[in-house]
């Protein structure tokens, strides 16, 4: 099992320098000059070039890029301009907005598509395939920003269900004591039933838009799996042997035909990831989607790429968890690795 | 002799004739794919004669007649400077067609030529062609577009620039597959034996073997791409103020959302979700046609 992991992991690597490479890459093509920023309007030619001596900036670009390394293996991503704060502490505190956020919708996503998939699979041309072909087909097509502001406006406008907008609780509350970081939890942790239930009415629509949005490509592919195995033969003789439907569906077919959509869940989570960054900003989510996109209008670059680093590395160890899972669920996976 | 020059144009006449009539089958038992390919003809139509057919002018403004609901006389209601909803949708249709168009074309030739030559020279090439794939993918593709654009400056070429590298592994990796297969195959044997040159037979022989493949995905790929610039618009990296694009349209109407004003992001959204689906019914229409065996 061990040795399966840091299989995978050496796999990453190159994966992970190649994103290095193209951050600092994307840095160096940046317009504009880091030095004169830093030194404001006023400064004069000589200090601008003292800053830009301090900064390193005069150096070659291989010189530049092995201390771009340097600063990053100490967990320095550089200061933002506007707030004057490192970008590693800023991103630190809003990651798990982020992240709560994502997973609730991944999870809202997983328990409508899978069902859906396998009932589609199950009774192929019923209503329930009909519904599954519509949601699929249509959840591919609408822009998750979209989604959003239709949700907004009918839950909060037109029918009063939902809070406002605007970021992950009310201004009547006051955040629970942080333990994991996710009010969800850190609320129940703290036993405060009402702060939980203001944490769920805000969380709840930007989670339904992400969920709707990475719908699709789930029960698609849950769908297409099950139909394959429920063809197969051990599902034939496990009929035939007279189990229950549910056995057979449930762990026979289910358990073989959950792999590639496992393998899709990757994909989700690169759509989804980049999805957050527009649902952040319908919803006022003070999140690292958020924080990127503030930046981007201030032309503050340091969070950018921050952001875009952060990101990247958050989707490869997702894809190696991914891999240890299939491994995890099939055992001849692992024999092949 | 006689009978070869004249067998060919007819064998290729029976062969034109046979796809035509695969394609009338393929409409025929899915009126979708028909319905599709009307709504392109449209959006074709809209992107072409838009700003000219239009019944007000999309950059003129009259505050007066500011956030109107929809009514005879501006049959999409008027934005938070009175101008025209109906008048700006229509015209954006190009700007985002564009968009669309030349970031798949650019995917194309980027990606796609890339990926055949990856298949078919194999070695080196292929481990390039494969290792920029790998790092590209790497990525969550909107992330990294957002930092393309935001890297190279804040234009519509670069929007679809950015389009189009985060589309290149999938290009990339089809291209390269469909290649490989053919490497050997005997036809290209037979144009090696003849005497073309590797880069003939790569540009005369694979190339055109494996573009109906390509020509499915390049459509299955312009609903993504509208999708990712207007996605881009609407944080505000791209299109700017005040050129009608549907991204930002619906950016702009955000604000009213809340307070009722439902018209303003509502026209252009829905502007967005029908083309997108246009596209994707059409490429799944196409791949119908082209590659029966993978029907769903």
């Amino acid at each position: 099992m061990l040795t399966t992991v840091l299989k995978r992991l050496m796999v990453a690597i190159p994966s992970l320098i190649g994103v290095v490479i193209v951050t600092f890459l994307l840095t160096r093509a940046l317009p504009g000059d880091p030095a004169a920023y830093f030194a404001g309007p006023a400064a004069t030619k000589e200090a601008i070039q003292e800053i830009r001596v301090k900064l390193g900036l005069d150096k070659s670009l291989p010189q530049q890029f092995v201390r771009y390394v340097r600063d990053l293996a100490q967990g320095d991503l550089g200061q933002s301009l506007t707030t004057g704060q490192p970008v590693v502490t800023e991103i630190r505190n809003r990651l798990p907005a982020s992240a709560e956020l994502t997973l609730l919708g991944l999870i809202v996503s997983v328990a409508i598509a899978l069902p859906l998939g396998i009932f589609a699979a199950v009774k192929p041309n019923s209503w329930i395939d009909h519904t599954c072909r519509i949601v699929t087909t249509a959840g591919v097509s609408l822009p998750v920003f979209f989604t959003g502001l239709i949700l907004v406006y009918v839950f909060y406008y037109l029918l009063g269900w939902a809070p406002a907008p605007l970021g992950r609780l009310d201004v009547f509350f006051s955040p629970p004591p942080s333990v994991t970081g996710f009010y969800l939890i850190d609320s129940l942790i703290a036993g405060d039933l009402s702060t939980f239930r203001a944490a769920l009415s805000q969380i709840f629509l930007p989670a339904l838009t992400l969920g709707i949005f990475s719908l699709a490509p789930i029960a698609r592919m849950t769908r297409a799996s099950m139909l394959a195995v429920l063809a197969s033969d051990f599902v034939r003789t496990a009929r035939a042997s007279g189990l229950t439907s549910f056995t057979v569906i449930v762990t026979y077919a289910f358990r073989n035909a959950m792999l590639p959509v496992i393998t899709t869940l990757g994909m989700v989570f690169s759509f989804l990831l980049g999805a957050n960054v527009l649902v952040e900003k319908v919803f006022a989510w003070p999140g690292i989607g958020s924080y990127a996109v503030e930046a981007l209008i201030s032309s503050d670059f340091a969070p950018v790429q921050g952001f875009v680093l952060t990101m990247a590395i958050m989707y490869v160890l997702l894809n190696l968890l991914i891999d240890v899972l299939y491994s995890v669920i099939d055992p001849r996976v692992r024999l092949e690795a | 002799m006689s009978d070869l020059t004249l067998g060919k144009p007819a064998a290729q006449a029976s062969g034109l004739t046979a796809t035509l009539k695969h394609a009338r089958y393929i409409i025929g038992e899915n009126p979708v794919t028909g319905f599709a390919f009307g709504l392109f003809v449209l959006i074709v139509i809209a992107a072409v004669l838009g700003p000219h057919i239009v019944p007000y002018d999309p950059l003129a403004s009259d505050t007066a007649a500011g956030l109107k609901p929809p009514s005879r006389a501006h049959w999409f209601g008027t934005d938070q400077l009175g101008r025209d909803v109906f008048s700006r949708v229509v015209s954006a249709t190009r700007l985002d067609f564009i968009i669309a168009v030349f970031s798949v074309v650019l995917v194309f030739l980027m990606g796609g030529l890339a990926g055949v030559a990856a298949g078919f020279f194999g070695g080196w090439t292929d481990r390039i062609v494969s290792r920029i794939a790998d790092t590209i993918m790497a990525f969550p593709l909107f992330v990294l577009a957002m930092g393309i654009v935001a890297a190279l400056g804040n234009t519509v070429q670069n929007i679809i620039l950015a389009t189009a590298i985060v589309n290149f592994p999938l290009y990339a990796r089809i291209a390269r597959t469909e290649a490989n297969v053919r490497r050997e195959a005997g036809f290209v044997q037979a144009a090696r034996l003849a005497g073309n040159g590797e880069f003939r037979i790569l540009l005369g022989h694979i190339l055109p073997n494996i573009m109906p493949i390509m020509i499915v995905q390049m459509s299955l790929t312009m609903g993504y791409a509208i999708l990712n610039a207007a996605g881009l618009s609407f944080i505000g990296l791209g299109v700017r103020p005040p050129d009608a694009e549907w991204g930002i349209m619906v950016a702009e109407g955000a604000a009213f959302m809340v307070s009722g004003e439902w018209w303003v992001a509502l026209f252009p959204g829905l502007a967005l979700m029908i083309a997108v689906f246009c596209f994707n019914l059409l490429g799944d229409g196409l791949r119908d046609i082209v590659d029966p065996q993978r029907r769903t």
